[in-house]
């Protein structure tokens, strides 16, 4: 394992897309200390700002506040990245396999055009996790990320396919022009949930304001929820899906595109 | 030549099997009655690729702690002759005994078996194009919107290779020594995960030979060396020790050679009863397929 701790804080957001198993691996610690990052238009060294401790292996460990480190984990295809702190953003976008923990907050952009892997962070994070970048046609292509506490706008913009779950609440436009996958909103939502949604599967535990372009279907526990609840029970989140505490209320939508996606507002027994 | 078992003679020889294709289904619904519901159907009129195209049977009931979707399930194994007509048949038993079956929804239990069938792919066409799909853990399942919510079912289905045909004959002192030797058996080869017995109740009273004697067209007829009705006859060579009035065979399939020993190993234990005066083996001398399960070696004799 390698262990990076931030000792000096950047003045502006530091890219260190080399923060990543797949270029870590097989290197020596002085091959690490030289690998090169981007303040602002300025090539520096990774230990201008880190200490690196041991060998490069499959696995990363960051300590500090990475708060404006940027790219930790980007496109990262196996092994796993620990940040014991905060991480800045675009943590794991276009990542395709492999974890990442974080154990504070993430900006945005987190798991943007993923397409593999498992992002689990513990706090909160900005807006568009999960999402396409602006001109791209997809956001997230596979793959699971867990958020802990609340996120910004736009989450799961364009996503495809791949599994979304926010603990916490969400602001506006989640799920927005979604074209597949599953979002999963612990916390409820604001304003414009799954506004121009194609396709793809919105599940909210909590009532969540509705656009007019949804139209009311059904009240029922979907067999795939259960899938869904067994998957993301092992992740340690628990997804109702027992009849007995109630049902799901299915909303079809958005029919302005028109599109073929979903809305499952958790309903429990009694209300 | 033989050995005994609890005063049964065991023949020394060998129960003959051939290659099959198999895929096995996982089917769940509300409750374990609508799964079984739903296993009964799909299984019927499965007992032998001769006339029906394919053999099925229920595999083992399943605990929800063990189906994907966390409800009661059953275990179906189907056996073919090869992958593409196994996977006709899968389409349209699933399509016809499953997907009508009430909160039933249905998924492969071969994941990681290296061939793969489209099953859900095809049925989903049903959903006339209402129909939706999840990609979880890279596995496909469709949606298909039916009167009670949704059908949901597997992409595809995994095929793996498989032997059908393993059997035992057990011959009896008369019908009912026979019969209940035989239930003996079955109960006993039902514990064994990986193989179904695709007969009535497990047992199968009218054993046949290939081809026919006096009919061109048949491709299988009576195993008359083993009926005792014909014994005597001038034109039939029996196989019947004296003392024997009635024969039931159990027929077996398996995922593999291990599950198909296990079975015959109990089944041969279990029908040595008071009253059985042999238990043996059909083959047709190696012709008919390359697998030989010799009893006595079952049996460490």
């Amino acid at each position: 394992m390698i262990t990076l701790t931030l000792v000096e804080q950047p003045a502006v957001p530091l890219e260190a897309e080399v923060v990543r198993p797949d270029v870590v691996a097989g290197l020596s610690a002085e091959a690490i200390r030289a690998l090169p990052v981007f303040l602002g238009r300025r090539q520096r060294r990774l230990d201008d700002f880190f200490r690196v401790e041991g060998d490069g292996g499959d696995e990363i460990e960051v300590r500090g506040d990475a708060g404006r480190v940027k790219w930790i984990g980007r496109g990262m295809t196996r092994g796993r990245i620990v940040v014991r702190g905060n991480a800045g953003m675009h943590l794991g976008a276009h990542m395709a396999g492999g974890a990442i923990e974080v154990l504070g907050d993430a900006s945005d952009w987190v798991g943007a055009e993923m397409s593999g892997g498992l992002i689990r962070v513990q706090g909160s994070v900005g807006g568009q996790a999960g999402a396409a970048y602006r001109g791209s046609a997809s956001g997230m292509r596979d793959g699971t990320i867990l958020i802990g506490g609340s996120a910004g706008l736009e989450v799961g913009m364009r996503m495809k396919r791949g599994t979304i779950v926010v603990a916490g609440r969400v602001r506006d436009f989640a799920g927005l022009q979604m074209k597949g996958g599953t979002l999963v909103l612990g916390g409820g939502a604001e304003l414009r949930t799954g506004a121009w949604m194609l396709r793809g599967t919105i599940i909210s535990l909590h009532p969540i304001p509705l656009l007019p372009t949804f139209a009311y279907a059904c009240r029922y526990v979907p067999t795939f929820v259960r899938l869904y609840a067994r998957h993301l029970q092992a992740l340690g989140f628990g997804l109702p899906a027992d009849e007995a505490d109630g049902a799901y209320r299915r909303y079809t939508g958005d029919s302005s595109v028109p599109g073929r996606g979903e809305i499952l507002v958790w309903s429990p027994r009694g209300d | 030549m033989g050995t005994e078992r609890r005063g049964v003679r065991i023949a020394d020889t060998f129960a003959e099997a051939f290659d099959m294709r198999a895929a096995r289904v996982v089917i769940t619904a509300a409750t374990p009655a609508w799964a079984r519901t739903a296993a009964l159907s799909m299984t019927g009129f499965a007992t032998s690729v001769i006339g029906c195209k394919v053999e099925a049977g229920i595999e083992t009931e399943l605990s929800p702690a063990d189906t994907p979707d966390g409800r009661p399930g059953i275990s179906v194994l189907l056996f073919g002759v090869n992958t593409e007509q196994l996977g006709k048949q899968l389409v349209d038993r699933i399509g016809q005994s499953v997907l009508t079956c009430a909160t039933t929804a249905c998924f492969d239990g071969l994941p990681s078996a290296p061939g793969r069938v489209a099953v859900g792919g095809l049925l989903r066409h049903f959903g006339d194009r209402l129909q939706s799909s999840k990609f979880l853990e890279g596995r496909r399942y469709w949606r298909i919107p039916v009167m009670d919510g949704e059908f949901l079912v597997e992409e595809t289905f995994g095929v793996q290779d498989a032997i059908g045909g393993g059997n035992l004959l057990i011959l009896g002192r008369d019908a009912e020594v026979a019969l209940a030797a035989a239930e003996a058996a079955v109960d006993a080869m039902r514990q064994v995960r990986g193989l179904i017995l695709p007969f009535p109740g497990g047992i199968v009273r009218a054993g046949s030979k290939v081809g026919a004697e006096r009919y061109q067209h048949m491709t299988a007829s009576t195993n008359d060396p083993y009926c005792p009705t014909v014994r005597g006859r001038h034109d039939v060579t029996t196989a019947l020790p004296e003392g024997v009035n009635a024969v039931l065979e159990i027929v077996v399939d398996g995922l593999d050679r291990a599950a198909i020993e296990q079975g015959l190993r109990v089944g041969i234990d279990a029908a040595c009863r008071p009253g059985v005066v042999e238990i043996t083996a059909g083959n047709y001398g190696g012709r008919l397929g390359r697998h030989q399960f010799r009893l006595h070696g079952l049996l460490d004799v």
